[in-house]
C-alpha cells in the first residue's frame, strides 16, 4: 500500500440510476506530481473528481488522503483535506472584486486589503497575474480561471484539480497555465488534470492515469509513452489519427458574404468589413481565439444576428441569388435555402434539453404540414435513423436529450441538422467536450456533406483538425478576416501567428 | 450520522404515487395530533365532517364539483403560460374583467335584447375582455421586456377598482353598495342550465376545457412552440419561431379562459358581481397548476384536493365550533407535505454513519 500519496482511491463506485459512472476505481495521486486524467467522454472522469472534491459523495469505496481514510461529504470537507477542484464552468460572482471572490464563503471578518496581501503572496509564488480588485465581468476568460486557481490555493488545497482548463485557453494563455502549473509542482502540491488534448497531456504531466468505460484501465509515465500508446489505452482499440480529407469536386460558390459588420448591444465592433466565398463542395475553417467573431459571423448568417451592413448572398444551382441579410431562420427555409446550423451551446441553442429525441427531430420540421396537430411520427422515425447511423447511446428515443453524454447530444443535434441535405452546413466547435470516437464521426459525417456538395463551414479550435480537414481556412481576429490560408499547404504556425494579428497587419 | 442526498434517475411511477401515498398518510397524521392537541377533539370524527362538508348531500357534492370546475378552469388558463415560463399571476384580475363584462351586457341591456342575444354578447365580451387583460402585460413583455409577474398583477387591482366603481354606478337599491341577484325576474343573461341541473353547465365547460387543453399543449404545433419558448428562448429563435407573437398568443388564451370562468361566475353561478367574486381563485389556481405540473389531467385531482379541503374546512368550523383558521391550519400542513414529497420522488436520501463507509459492491 502507498501510504505517502496524496490520494487513493480504494475501490471507488458510483452510479447514477442504472449508468455506473465509475466502477471500483482503485488508483492514486501522488505527492508532487502533475497527474492527467484521460479518458473518452463519459468515462468518468469528472464523476471521480467531483467525488474527490466532496460534490458526489461514492456508492462503495474508501478515499485516503495522505495515508489516512477520509470521508469527504461535502465540497467544505474536501477543503478541510486541502483538496481545490476548478470547475469547467467557472463558479465566480461578475459583479464582485478577484478578491472578494477568492475570500467569500469563509468564516471570519471581511478584510479585503488582508486578503488582496496574501492573494499577492500566492501570485509572486506561483506566477499569477491578478488584480485583486478588478471585477470579474472585465475579465478575460483565462484571468477568471486564474481567480479560481488562487481562489482554490487561497483555501490552502495542496491537492489541485483542474477540469478541461485549457478548453477555453489560447495557445499562449495555455502556455502560462502550464509554467505556473510547473511551479505549483515544484512547491510540492499534487495536480489532477482532466483533459482531451493528447499534446497537452505530453506537455504538462508525469504520469497519465486512464480510465475507461468508468473503470481505471492503468497509468503511464508520460515521458516514457506517446500518444498513439494512450489512445489505444483510452479507447481500448487502435484509433488511426489522420482524418479524412476527400479532393474538391465540382466546386461553385455557394454564399458570398461581402462588407459584412456587426455591432453587439454594447457598442462593440465584433465583426467589420468582412469578405469571403463558400464554395459548394469545400470546408471553410475559420480559426480564431474564443471571441474573435466566429459566433456572430455564423450567427450572422443564420439570420440570428442583426447586422450594421453589409450582405450574405445565397447562391443557387441555377445561379439565382439571394440576400439572407434580415431574414430570419424561419424566413430563410421559407426561401428554400437549407441552411444548417450546429451551434456551440448545443443545448442551449440547438437543442431543448428536458426534451425528448423525437421533440427535438421536430424543432425544424413541426411547421410541415396544413394540420394544427404536430406530426410526431415522421420525427420519431427521424430519431430512430439518427440513433441508429450515428450510434447515439441512449436509453431510446423518449429519453430527454440532457440526460445524455456530450458526444451524444452532438450526434442528436448533427444528425438532425444533416437530415434535410443542407446546401450549406455550419458547425461551431463541433467536436468541443467530444472523445476521440465520437470526433472521428463527427468528422465523418462533415466530410460525407462535404462530398455531396454542400457548404461546409466549419469552426474549430483545434489547429491540427483544422488543418486536416479544412480545404481552405478564413482566420479571424478582433472581428476582421487576417488571412485565407490554403488548408492542404498552411502551416501551423503561419494560422497561429495570424489568429493574433489583426487584419492580417503586423 | 451523515445524510447523502442523490438523484434518482429513472423515476418509476409506483415509486413516484407511493411517495405522495405515504405523504398524505403522514401529512393526516399529524394533522390528527394537531387537531388532539389544539382542540381536543376526535381527529376521526373532524375527518368525517370534512368528508361530510363536501359530499354530505348530493347538493353539497354538486357544489363541490362546480367550485372544482371554476378552479379548474382558471388553472387550465394560466398552464400555457406557466409553461412558456410567462408567470401570469394575473388570473384574478382577468377573471373578474371576464364577470364585470357578463354583468355589463345584463344589466345594460336587459329588456332591449332578446336573452339569448344577450348571452352571445356575453360570452364574446367576457372572452375578450380576459383576453385584453392579458394582452397587454404580454404586448409589454414582447416588445419592451417587461416584467411580467409585476404587469400581470397590476392589472389585478385595476380590474378590481374597475368591478368596484361599476358596484357602486350598477348598485340596487341605492346606496347600498351592492349590485344583488341581476335580472332576478327576467333571468335575461343568465346561462341556461343544462339537464335541469344548474351545476352541470360549468362543470360540462371545465371537461371540455381540460381535454382540450391536453390536446392543445401534448399535440398541437402552438403547443410545441409555448415548450419550446419556456425552455430555451434561444432555440426558439434558432429554429424561427417568434417569440414576441408565441408569448402575446399564449396570454391570449390564457386570458380569454380566465375571462370565461369569469363569465360562469357572473352568467350561471352567482348572477351578481362583487369584487371579491372570484375569491383568490386566480391566485390560487397557481398553485393547482403548479401541483399537477403543468398537466391538465393531473389538474382535475390537484383541484379537486384543494376544493374539498376548502369545503371541508368550512364544515367542521361550523360543525365543531372552530373557526376557518383551524382549517387553514390543516390544508397548509397537508399542502406541505404534498409539495416536499416531490423532493423525495426526485431525491433519494441514504444514510451513512461517519467512519464506517457502506461496504457495497
Amino acid at each position: 500500500m502507498q501510504q505517502t500519496a496524496a490520494v487513493q482511491f480504494k475501490n471507488i463506485t458510483k452510479t447514477f440510476g442504472s449508468v455506473t459512472a465509475n466502477r471500483d476505481v482503485t488508483m492514486s495521486v501522488e505527492k508532487g506530481e502533475i497527474l492527467s486524467l484521460l479518458g473518452e467522454n463519459g468515462s468518468g472522469k469528472t464523476t471521480l473528481m467531483n467525488m474527490l472534491s466532496g460534490i458526489y459523495y461514492p456508492d462503495g469505496g474508501e478515499i485516503y488522503i495522505n495515508g489516512e481514510k477520509a470521508n469527504i461529504a461535502s465540497p467544505k470537507d474536501a477543503f478541510t483535506y486541502g483538496i481545490g477542484m476548478v470547475h469547467q464552468h467557472f463558479k465566480l460572482i461578475d459583479v464582485l472584486t478577484a478578491a472578494e471572490n477568492i475570500v467569500l464563503g469563509l468564516k471570519g471578518k471581511l478584510n479585503t486589503k488582508e486578503a488582496a496581501e496574501k492573494i499577492k503572496e500566492i501570485c509572486d509564488k506561483y506566477g499569477f497575474d491578478v488584480d485583486p480588485n478588478q471585477k470579474i465581468y472585465n475579465m478575460s476568460v483565462s484571468q477568471k480561471q486564474t481567480v479560481e486557481i488562487v481562489k482554490v490555493l487561497y483555501r490552502g488545497a495542496d491537492i489541485l484539480i483542474l477540469d478541461e482548463p485549457t478548453a477555453v485557453l489560447t495557445p499562449q494563455e495555455t502556455e502560462k497555465l502550464f509554467a505556473v502549473l510547473r511551479n505549483m509542482k515544484n512547491d510540492g502540491k499534487s495536480i489532477v488534470i482532466i483533459t482531451h488534448k493528447l499534446h497537452e497531456v505530453e506537455a504538462i504531466s508525469d504520469r497519465v492515469a486512464i480510465l475507461r468505460k468508468g473503470e481505471y484501465v492503468g497509468s503511464l509515465i508520460t515521458s516514457e509513452s506517446n500518444a498513439q500508446e494512450m489512445t489505444d489505452m483510452m479507447v481500448g482499440h487502435a484509433v488511426t489519427l489522420n482524418i479524412e480529407r476527400p479532393d474538391v469536386v465540382n466546386s461553385k460558390p455557394r454564399l458570398k458574404i461581402e462588407n459584412l459588420s456587426v455591432v453587439d448591444a454594447e457598442g462593440i465592433n465584433k465583426l467589420t468589413d468582412i469578405n469571403f466565398t463558400v464554395n459548394s463542395g469545400e470546408i471553410l475553417g475559420i480559426a480564431g481565439i474564443s471571441g474573435c467573431g466566429q459566433k456572430e459571423l455564423l450567427e450572422a448568417i443564420a439570420g440570428l444576428q442583426p447586422t450594421q451592413s453589409g450582405t450574405v448572398v445565397f447562391i443557387e444551382d441555377n445561379g439565382d441569388e439571394e440576400n439572407l441579410i434580415g431574414k430570419d431562420p424561419l424566413e430563410i427555409a421559407k426561401l428554400g435555402v437549407t441552411l444548417s446550423f450546429v451551434p456551440e451551446d448545443r443545448l442551449g441553442m440547438g437543442l431543448v434539453g428536458s426534451m425528448d429525441l423525437t421533440d427535438n427531430m421536430m424543432l425544424r420540421s413541426f411547421r410541415s404540414g396544413k394540420s394544427i396537430f404536430a406530426d410526431r411520427k415522421s420525427p420519431k422515425k427521424l430519431a430512430e435513423e439518427v440513433v441508429d447511423e450515428l450510434e447515439v447511446v441512449t436509453p431510446s428515443v423518449d429519453t430527454e436529450v440532457r440526460k445524455l453524454s456530450g458526444g451524444n447530444v452532438q450526434k442528436v443535434l448533427v444528425g438532425r441538422e444533416i437530415s434535410n441535405k443542407p446546401k450549406v452546413l455550419m458547425t461551431a466547435y463541433a467536436v468541443r467536450g467530444l472523445d476521440i470516437n465520437s470526433s472521428y464521426a463527427i468528422y465523418d459525417l462533415i466530410n460525407k456533406q462535404k462530398k455531396e456538395g454542400a457548404a461546409v463551414i466549419f469552426v474549430g479550435e483545434d489547429l491540427d483538425v483544422l488543418l486536416a480537414l479544412s480545404d481552405r481556412i478564413l482566420v479571424l481576429c478582433e472581428g476582421k478576416v487576417s488571412g485565407i490560408v490554403d488548408g492542404r499547404t498552411a502551416e501551423k504556425n503561419q494560422v497561429g501567428l495570424l489568429m493574433t494579428k489583426v487584419g492580417g497587419e503586423q | 450520522m451523515n445524510f447523502h442526498i442523490s438523484k434518482r434517475a429513472d423515476v418509476k411511477w409506483q415509486v413516484s404515487w407511493g411517495v405522495r401515498a405515504a405523504a398524505i398518510v403522514i401529512a393526516l397524521l399529524i394533522c390528527a395530533v394537531m387537531t388532539t392537541i389544539i382542540t381536543g377533539d376526535n381527529p376521526i370524527e373532524v375527518y368525517k365532517a370534512m368528508i361530510v362538508g363536501a359530499f354530505g348531500s348530493a347538493r353539497k357534492s354538486w357544489v363541490t364539483l362546480q367550485n372544482v370546475a371554476v378552479l379548474l378552469l382558471i388553472s387550465l388558463a394560466l398552464t400555457p403560460a406557466f409553461k412558456m415560463k410567462f408567470w401570469n399571476i394575473g388570473g384574478e384580475g382577468q377573471v373578474l374583467i371576464g364577470g364585470l363584462a357578463a354583468a355589463a351586457c345584463m344589466i345594460t341591456l336587459e329588456g332591449k335584447l332578446p336573452s339569448a342575444a344577450i348571452m352571445i354578447l356575453m360570452v364574446i365580451t367576457s372572452v375578450a375582455a380576459g383576453a385584453f387583460w392579458g394582452f397587454v402585460p404580454a404586448i409589454c413583455k414582447a416588445k419592451w421586456n417587461t416584467n411580467e409577474t409585476l404587469s400581470t398583477l397590476m392589472m389585478n387591482y385595476i380590474a378590481t377598482q374597475l368591478v368596484a366603481y361599476y358596484v357602486v354606478v350598477w348598485e340596487v337599491p341605492k346606496g347600498s353598495g351592492k349590485i344583488g341577484i341581476i335580472n332576478q325576474n327576467s333571468h335575461a343573461g343568465w346561462l341556461p342550465e343544462l339537464f335541469g341541473s344548474k351545476y352541470i353547465l360549468s362543470i360540462l365547460i371545465a371537461v371540455i376545457a381540460t381535454v382540450a387543453m391536453y390536446i392543445y399543449l401534448k399535440s398541437s404545433k402552438q403547443g410545441y412552440e409555448i415548450s419550446v419558448v419556456g425552455e430555451s428562448e434561444n432555440t426558439a429563435k434558432y429554429v424561427g419561431i417568434k417569440v414576441p407573437k408565441v408569448i402575446v398568443r399564449t396570454m391570449l388564451i390564457s386570458g380569454a379562459i380566465c375571462g370565461l370562468a369569469g363569465l360562469l361566475l357572473v352568467g350561471s353561478i352567482n348572477h351578481t358581481i362583487t369584487t371579491t367574486i372570484s375569491n383568490g381563485q386566480g391566485f390560487t389556481a397557481v398553485m393547482v397548476s403548479w401541483l399537477a405540473k403543468f398537466n391538465p389531467i393531473t389538474m382535475v385531482f390537484t383541484s379537486l384536493l384543494i376544493v374539498f379541503m376548502n369545503r371541508g374546512a368550512s364544515e367542521i368550523s361550523t360543525a365543531f365550533g372552530l373557526n376557518q383558521s383551524f382549517a387553514d391550519i390543516m390544508t397548509g400542513i397537508i399542502l406541505f407535505f404534498i409539495i416536499g414529497c416531490e423532493f423525495f420522488i426526485n431525491y433519494k436520501v441514504t444514510v451513512a454513519k461517519k467512519n464506517k463507509v457502506k461496504e457495497e459492491a
